[in-house]
């Protein structure tokens, strides 16, 4: 099909959806006049029942625990399509940088570069550390932790280079970072069916709402997310800087 | 709703159409980043922290290194394959010339 | 009020499909799928706005007080993160098939051929 003809195709089609989309906007509630009960229920007893004064992550972790484990294998599993995808053909083969002396130096790399990166790497990794673990009690939690924990990583490639970041994360070390997020997560819900009779019900002590160690296992349920999330982003970025710097074709 | 609202999701209804028409995807990369930090400020103003946050580093740094890395890697290969040819070409000559 | 919010992410769905369907580059086609897939957390949050609402952290506010919808939130903020790894999954994709046609040209792919 040519380019034009698909074009007009989708501009009859999109029309259309327009419309539907403009029928099915118009029978939503007034912008500001939200009035679901379920949420308004949940953000009047989150801190009484759960002890968490986050109600987002407490519903991420707690009351809606089972979608949070199916998007964390969405990830997961995507994580693994892309390492197949990009696995070495037999027409390729990596060619790694012996030395330090012959890496890859991209242009503008400079000694400010490098000291810059290198004095943010630390309080980044605490950062991600620290929206890791009070996900509970501040706006934060696994999802943001990890991605900030993998930049951390990401730093250390743009101030040390290549051979630095893989010195850093061999690959066996990344794949079981992350596959140890997901199972941990998945045991946390094994630990509820066990303990307290239900998949993913909260079993540990509730504590005192606004402390660190508060909320039962959300926080744990938080730091595994983080380690999937920061193991998941490591391995794309590291594949992806693999395919550009050193696989060449045989 | 607020001016500051207001303001944002028009930025974002116009800001839509920027980053699809600009072909050269190298640009379009910087585009989404710039759309996605506007995308973070509004998910502040609608009372989102959390999503604000996830926003703001999946967007700005994420997305971006994966795509410019794609990039990369794709022109590495052009350059490869030019090469390859060039030889080609010139060893087959070489033997023609013999 | 209403016709911005939500109009603006029923337009933003339809730009990134028309981005989608004329654009001439793979890995510009991927972008314009992020764009559709903002256009659906811009309608999730505008549904779960309140007027004059706090956000949903009742570490400082006294629980009970007014605050805006967390489920969605909750919805959408894992799928930010989530659809960033989908994201670079279809990257992969043109990446090889870059390799296999030479080009990033979606008019210019030919079916497989077995």
């Amino acid at each position: 099909m040519s380019e034009r003809i698909r074009i007009r195709l989708f501009l009859a089609g999109g029309a259309g959806l327009a419309a539907l989309l403009a029928w099915g906007l118009a029978g939503l509630p007034a912008f500001g006049e939200f009035n679901g009960a379920c949420a308004l229920l949940i953000n009047h007893v989150v801190v009484a029942q759960r002890h968490a004064t986050d109600a987002v992550t407490a519903v991420n972790f707690d009351y809606r625990a089972l979608d949070t484990l199916g998007e964390e294998f969405i990830l997961f599993t995507s994580v693994v399509g892309l390492a197949v995808l990009l696995r070495e053909q037999r027409s390729e083969r990596e060619r790694p940088p012996a030395r330090a002396s012959e890496e890859h130096r991209f242009q503008g790399s400079s000694y400010a570069l490098r000291a810059l990166t290198l004095m943010l790497v630390g309080p980044l990794v605490v950062l991600a550390l620290y929206v890791d673990s009070h996900g509970a009690l501040t706006p934060g939690g696994g999802f943001q932790g990890g991605v900030l924990g993998a930049a951390g990583l990401l730093l250390v490639f743009l101030g040390g280079g290549y051979l630095t970041m893989r010195r850093l994360s061999p690959h066996a070390l990344v794949e079981l970072a992350e596959a140890s997020g997901a199972a941990g997560y998945g045991l946390i819900g094994f630990g509820g069916l066990v303990f307290a009779g239900v998949f993913f019900k909260n079993f540990l002590g509730l504590g005192t709402p606004g402390e660190l160690i508060s909320a039962g296992t959300i926080p744990l349920s938080s730091m595994a997310v983080g380690l999937e999330v920061t193991g998941a982003f490591v391995l794309l970025w590291s594949e992806f800087l693999d395919q550009a710097l050193i696989v060449r074709h045989r | 709703m607020s001016e500051l609202q207001a303001g944002l999701f028009v930025l974002l209804a116009l800001g839509g159409p920027a980053v699809v028409l600009m072909r050269d995807p190298l640009r379009q990369t910087l585009m989404v980043g710039v759309y996605g930090l506007a995308l973070a400020l509004l998910f502040f103003v609608l009372q989102a922290p959390d999503v604000a946050l996830s926003q703001i580093v999946v967007c700005t740094v994420a997305v971006p290194v994966m795509i410019l890395l794609a990039l990369a890697k794709v022109r590495t290969h052009e350059h490869e394959s030019h090469d390859d040819e060039q030889e080609q070409r010139a060893s087959s000559r070489g033997d023609r010339g013999r | 009020m209403s016709v911005l919010a939500y109009g603006t992410a029923g337009w933003l769905f339809l730009v990134g499909l028309y981005g989608i369907v004329s654009s001439r580059n793979l890995i510009g086609m991927v972008i314009c799928l992020s764009i559709v897939q903002s256009s659906t957390y811009v309608l999730l949050l505008s549904i779960g706005y309140r007027r004059g609402a706090a956000a949903p952290i009742f570490a400082d506010i006294p629980p009970g007080s007014r605050a805006v919808d967390p489920i969605v939130q909750a919805l959408t903020l894992t799928d930010v993160v989530v659809e960033a790894t989908v994201v670079a999954l279809l990257l992969a994709l043109a990446v090889q098939a870059h390799k296999r046609f030479g080009t990033l040209d979606p008019n210019e792919l030919t079916p497989l051929r077995g």
